[in-house]
């Protein structure tokens, strides 16, 4: 299927069930280099296993997403859909498999800072800001950069990142709501800055989990929009249940069920797919 | 600075200078003469309020409670002692140049090697920043780094000084067992039973508390305060997006530490003692409340909570002794209650509400 997988095929890495790998914490230049996603596949996640208390959570998952690919999963409550996030962002250290982000990040030797600073970043699915910042501050902080504490002490925003947080404000449409506190926003509104402060991290792949939940029509159709608009430049995986958004948005869908990758294709070849109408209606 | 912030300086100035002409100026035979006794205890609560500062700096800002911060106040105190004890010299009841009068007589030969360079006020002064950092390091580095939070870091924390509590009681520790340190007699050749000693103890004491908050609200206004905070609400989040959350937790502890330990070393010149007892549990749960009574996550509300519980206790101590408990626990129940901002917050409300109808007439 891709370089990586067949290379380790060959060496029989991939097959035995390792224990979780140590903490490393690699030389930080891999990291600032960003991901080497010279064969076109951003996100490798192969024969992903984490169980919980003997409950497969993720069950030999395997799964590849394209640089600048906007792709949709769904599935069923339990599906592993969010165990999966925790695995590529960190979180959760798998039983066994591998996850790489490009050719060159292993991104199970990294920490969930470390992989923020490579380049993936995450939307939770309750709105997680910082209530009690600005919406500006909020975004200041989610800003590209070194994040050392003795910088940090002294950092002064330059007028080149203040247009940066002032683009980013105007495509998720707060520009004149910047200096209220984050709670005072509305569910929508608070969606949509966190999505701005992935956008500061000036990510390779963001990962998205439920982003309409509890939007209104209007506001459910603006993501849209902008989802479709961060795609290309940037890869976005997104987990959602409103099946007509997904249908709105995506090109590729994901099925997940039982922490396995039950079909993929096409919103159509998708929801034609006996195994999935089974899944979604038989039960 | 914000408007507040300044008002603060200005009252803290003010009351310096007043102290310093009410103690001098003013002869003893007039009302409005400060004594000197009054002059040390007012030193004293200026290094509580500066304690409580740091306190407020971890609890109130990064949402870490730590129920052992008397623990770096005490050892900044013990690093300040030792350089007093070794200053006393011939003047001990035992007339050894070297050592102190409690290891004669525990018929100790030599100093123990941890003693050494305690003879230098220079020396000294950098321990009483450096053991408590240090300790607050080691610790704060093992704690932060295995994710202990909450309720269980504030329980580990009261271990801490428990533990400390414990070996300091013991005499081969050799810091002088359950007596601690006492009777010293100057510091850098200014004799501590002198009145100006204590004047200018108590003005060093305001210039400390008054730089302390120059500092901490530099630390808050900057971005590092920002991320601080944002620990403090969204832990996870701030992971997310990238910050190292351990190292700035450790850095603020150990900050933090600091601060307490060079407040507990102004304190002891100025009451003249230091024993294992103020590693008490119990100290370090009263400073808690001292920041939540003057509103936590303000700087100078953890000042006024100290100076109000102090000024309150030393009020009740003395009318009603029996009954001082009873009013501190039944102080923090109604502050948690009814003022979740403290004191600080109760004026922020009054003022709200006075702006308000001129708000709505224009």
């Amino acid at each position: 299927m891709n370089m990586r997988s067949s290379l380790q095929r060959l060496s029989g890495r991939s097959r035995s069930a390792k224990p979780p790998r140590p903490i490393v914490i690699a030389p930080q230049d891999v990291l600032t280099a960003g991901p080497d996603a010279s064969h076109g596949v951003i996100l490798y996640l192969e024969e992903i296993t984490v169980s919980f208390d003997g409950f497969k959570a993720l069950n030999d998952l395997t799964l590849y997403v394209q640089a600048g690919e906007l792709r949709c999963i769904i599935g069923p409550n339990g599906a592993g859909k969010t165990t999966m996030m925790d695995v590529i962002t960190g979180k959760t250290r798998p039983d066994g498999g591998s996850a790489w982000f490009g050719q060159s990040i292993d991104l199970l030797a990294h920490t969930e800072p470390e992989i923020a600073q490579a380049g993936i970043g995450r939307k939770f699915q309750k709105p997680t800001v910082f209530e009690r910042h600005s919406v500006f501050e909020n975004l200041e902080l989610a800003m590209a950069g070194d994040k050392a504490v003795w910088l940090a002490l002294v950092a002064r925003l330059s007028g080149e990142q203040r247009d940066h947080i002032d683009d980013v404000l105007e495509v998720i449409g707060l520009s004149a709501r910047r200096y209220e506190t984050a709670g005072a926003l509305s569910h929508g509104q608070k969606q949509w800055l966190e999505i701005g402060m992935l956008l500061m991290q000036d990510p390779r792949l963001l990962l998205v989990d439920e982003p309409v939940a509890g939007m209104t029509p209007q506001e459910t159709e603006r993501t849209a929009e902008l989802l479709l608009s961060l795609a290309g430049k940037h890869s976005v995986v997104v987990v959602e249940h409103d099946m007509n958004f997904v249908r709105s948005i995506a090109r590729t869908v994901t099925v997940l069920h039982e922490g396995h990758v039950l079909a993929e294709g096409t919103m159509d070849e998708v929801q034609g797919n006996p195994k999935v109408v089974e899944v979604y209606l038989g039960e | 600075m914000d408007r507040r912030g300044k008002i603060f300086l200005l009252v803290l100035a003010t009351l310096a200078i007043l102290v310093l002409l009410l103690n001098t100026v003013v002869p003893a035979s007039s009302s409005l003469h400060l004594s000197t006794y009054t002059v040390g205890l007012l030193g004293k609560y200026m290094c509580y309020a500066m304690l409580a500062m740091a306190v407020d700096l971890i609890w109130g800002y990064c949402g870490i409670l730590s129920l052992g911060h008397s623990a770096f106040f005490t050892l900044g105190g013990y690093a300040i002692g030792m350089y007093l004890m070794r200053e006393i010299g011939t003047r001990g009841v035992y007339g050894d140049p070297v050592l102190p009068d409690f290891m004669v007589f525990l018929n100790w030969k030599s100093l123990p090697w941890y003693w050494h360079g305690f003879n230098m006020f220079w020396f000294a002064a950098v321990m009483v920043m450096i053991v408590p950092g240090l300790l607050a390091l080691v610790f704060g580095w093992l704690a932060f780094r295995s994710r202990v939070t909450g309720v269980y870091l504030s329980i580990i924390t009261q271990a801490l000084t428990y533990a400390l509590m414990l070996a300091f009681f013991r005499n081969d520790m050799g810091f002088g067992g359950n007596n601690g340190f006492t009777d010293f007699k100057d510091i850098l050749g200014f004799d501590l039973t002198h009145d100006a000693t204590h004047l200018t103890l108590f003005l060093i004491t305001a210039f400390a508390l008054g730089l302390s908050y120059v500092v901490c609200s530099y630390i808050v206004a900057s971005r590092a305060g920002r991320v601080i905070r944002a620990i403090r609400d969204a832990e996870s989040r701030a992971r997310f997006i990238g910050f190292r959350v351990e190292s700035y937790k450790l850095w603020v502890f150990v900050f933090s530490a600091v601060l307490a330990g060079i407040a507990g070393s102004l304190y002891v010149p100025q009451v003249g003692i230091i024993n294992p007892s103020e590693f008490q549990p119990v100290n370090s749960i009263e400073v808690v409340i001292w920041v939540a009574v003057g509103g936590r996550g303000t700087l100078y509300g953890a000042v006024v909570g100290a100076l109000l519980v102090n000024l309150a206790q030393t009020f009740f101590t003395s009318a009603f002794p029996e009954l001082w408990l009873y009013a501190l626990g039944a102080m923090f129940v109604l502050v948690t209650l009814f003022l979740p901002q403290g004191v600080m917050g109760l004026f922020a409300q009054i003022q709200r509400r006075q702006r308000r109808p001129v708000a709505s007439a224009a």
